[in-house]
């Protein structure tokens, strides 16, 4: 049995903003259903009372003072974007007409 | 003999002598890469006028100011760690036009150690590879066969220091990206703890993985660089505060009564014979030098390939996130919305095996997965930590081979992902216990291709690593080996 449709991987697709070719679809469904398949293995390990690790330091909260810092110019933060107008970043519209 | 066989102390010597200009250095790295980078690909971007200029601003200055521990050395990026005015392009066409506005930390040490940036190297796309071959401009070619893979993700780096191109690079290392392609490429490659070197301005693949390190041709060289890069820094909560040591003066050349232990899962079944032998040899030449080694287990290794994919590619997707084309990065003009404006960039800006790993982790993460992925693979991930805070309780190091076989060839396991991420075994627990490793060449299999010896050592203490494989390194010739191209 197969871990994961092609329709799942159609909403996962959505989920992360990524339109998928029907030949992406294809390849993708089964490459990721063979991972996910080999990803099983964990479940032959009994982690009932073990803690999860998601960082390997003992950090909590680091923080700093908060005082104010020069910041980049405007012109250089906005160097990278595509469009720019006003000294703001420009998109296409958010909402539908 | 290039200029670039000499090890850092000896190249100094000259440079102090006057028998050499950091200009003549720069030279000969340019000089280099004319005459070989089209059968390697190991750059992405050159910046020539830029090392030239810095080249000539070292030349000038009084001896008294040339105080910097890696003077004049012509060094090789990684292009996932920015580099204000120079392209960072992370391999992809994503981010093919970004030009950072702010140096890594890294760089600016660099820098602040007068070494000189020749060019950025290539990669596999945001890092996510093992082959190289991901790089969405070109694949990179190993020097020694340029059939084979050079290893990736820091297969540029690499190559370009066996081929003597430049005379380090810094490279990162998420699963295995430094270490890997240094024993495909018969050079020394270094991960650092977790933490010992500040990840700002590396473009975040990986968070809880990610480390930058040196790729070098030498132990000493490492040492030095390793001295520069390493430290804590205000601008990554995540580097760690914690004293650098004088790495220089840990190459003491003496590992008797040194305890190493040698996981079974390293030398038997999968790992190919060839690369077996020469660790053993390896492990041979350390005993002679009055170091004992046991054989032991590190029980959980048949978990850490679905471990490290499954956490690996779930922080990924929540990373690679903000490429969206709003704030920077190649956006499509197609879209009359914002929602496919996100979706059009970011299917067009991706290679295939980045939205394998975006799609892996979005499904791992997503609700109803979450418990049965994600948070198990994390739960394994602390009994992989274990296994080797385990080890350490009774071991000075822990030995094996860096990579299972040698460099497959170009293509051999494209087709499927799964296969080329089991190869990753030997160097990704590492990453997941946080701890240091090193890779050291031990010989050439019988194609002609490197081997790489590991050391692993404990959390922040890369000083025993550096003093094992330097040891080693006193007694073997397999590090001046050099490819023919």
């Amino acid at each position: 049995m197969s871990t994961i449709s092609k329709q799942e991987v159609e909403h996962v697709a959505h989920l992360a903003r990524l339109n998928l070719t029907e030949e992406e679809k294809e390849q993708f469904t089964k490459q990721l259903d063979s991972i996910l398949n080999f990803a099983q293995k964990l479940n032959e390990l009994d982690t009932e009372n073990v803690e999860p690790t998601s960082h390997v330091l003992p950090l909590v909260n680091v923080m700093r003072d908060d005082v104010p810092h020069e910041s980049l110019p405007v012109e250089e933060a906005l160097q990278n974007t595509a469009e720019h107008q006003d000294g703001q970043v420009k998109v296409p519209s958010v909402l539908e007409e | 003999m290039s200029v670039f066989d000499l090890r850092i102390q000896e190249i100094h010597e000259q440079l102090r002598r006057k028998q050499l200009s950091v200009s003549e250095l720069v030279d000969e790295s340019f000089k280099r890469i004319k005459e070989v980078d089209s059968q390697l690909n190991a750059f992405i971007t050159l910046d020539e006028e830029g090392a030239r200029a810095k080249a000539e601003e070292l030349d000038n200055l009084s001896n008294t100011d040339e105080t910097g521990l890696l003077f004049g050395l012509p060094v090789g990026i990684k292009d996932n760690i920015s580099t204000r005015g120079v392209k960072t392009t992370c391999a992809s066409k994503i981010l093919a036009n970004f030009v950072p506005v702010y140096n890594a930390t890294v760089v600016d040490k660099l820098n602040e150690a007068q070494a000189v940036m020749v060019g950025k190297m290539n990669m596999d796309e945001f890092a996510m590879g093992s082959s190289n071959e991901n790089s969405a401009f070109r694949a990179v070619r190993n020097p020694w066969n340029t059939d084979h893979v050079p290893g990736g993700s820091s297969g540029g780096s690499a190559a370009s220091v066996a081929a003597g191109e430049v005379f380090f690079a810094l490279g990162s290392d998420t699963g295995g990206s430094i270490r890997q392609p240094a024993a495909f490429c018969g050079v020394v490659g270094l991960k650092p703890t977790y933490g010992r070197v500040s990840r700002f301005g590396l473009v975040a693949y990986a968070s809880s993985l990610d480390q930058i390190g040196p790729i070098t041709k030498n132990v000493e060289d490492a040492a030095y660089v390793l001295q520069v890069i390493a430290g804590y820094d205000q601008h990554d909560s995540t580097s760690a505060n914690v004293d650098v040591p004088d790495y220089l003066s840990a190459l003491t050349g003496d590992v008797s009564g040194l305890k190493i232990a040698v996981p079974k899962e390293y030398i038997g079944e999968g790992i190919h014979p060839e690369v077996r032998e020469k660790v053993l040899e390896a492990l041979k030449v350390l005993e002679s030098l009055g170091a004992t080694w046991e054989e032991v287990s590190l029980p959980h290794s048949d978990y850490v390939i679905p471990a490290y994919y499954i956490i690996a590619s779930s922080e990924a997707s929540s990373n690679l996130a903000r490429y969206d084309g709003v704030r920077y990065g190649v956006r499509a003009d197609q879209a009359d919305n914002l929602l496919e404006m996100y979706k059009e960039t970011r299917s067009q800006g991706f290679g295939a095996e980045v939205k394998r790993r975006i799609m892996l982790g979005t499904y791992s993460l997503s609700s109803g997965y979450y418990d049965a992925y994600y948070k198990k693979a994390q739960q394994v991930r602390t009994l992989i930590k274990q296994d080797f805070e385990q080890l350490f309780e009774k071991y000075d190091v822990i030995i094996g081979p860096t990579t299972p076989t040698t460099a497959w060839k170009i293509g051999e396991k494209i087709d499927d992902p799964l296969t080329m991420y089991v190869e990753d075994i030997l160097t990704c627990p590492v990453n997941l216990a946080g701890v240091p490793a090193i890779s050291v060449p031990c010989g050439f299999d019988q194609k002609g291709l490197p081997v790489g010896l590991q050391i692993i050592g404990k959390a922040f203490d890369e000083a025993t690593i550096l003093r094992v494989a330097h040891a080693y390194e006193q007694h073997t010739d397999h590090h001046k080996a050099r490819p023919q191209l």
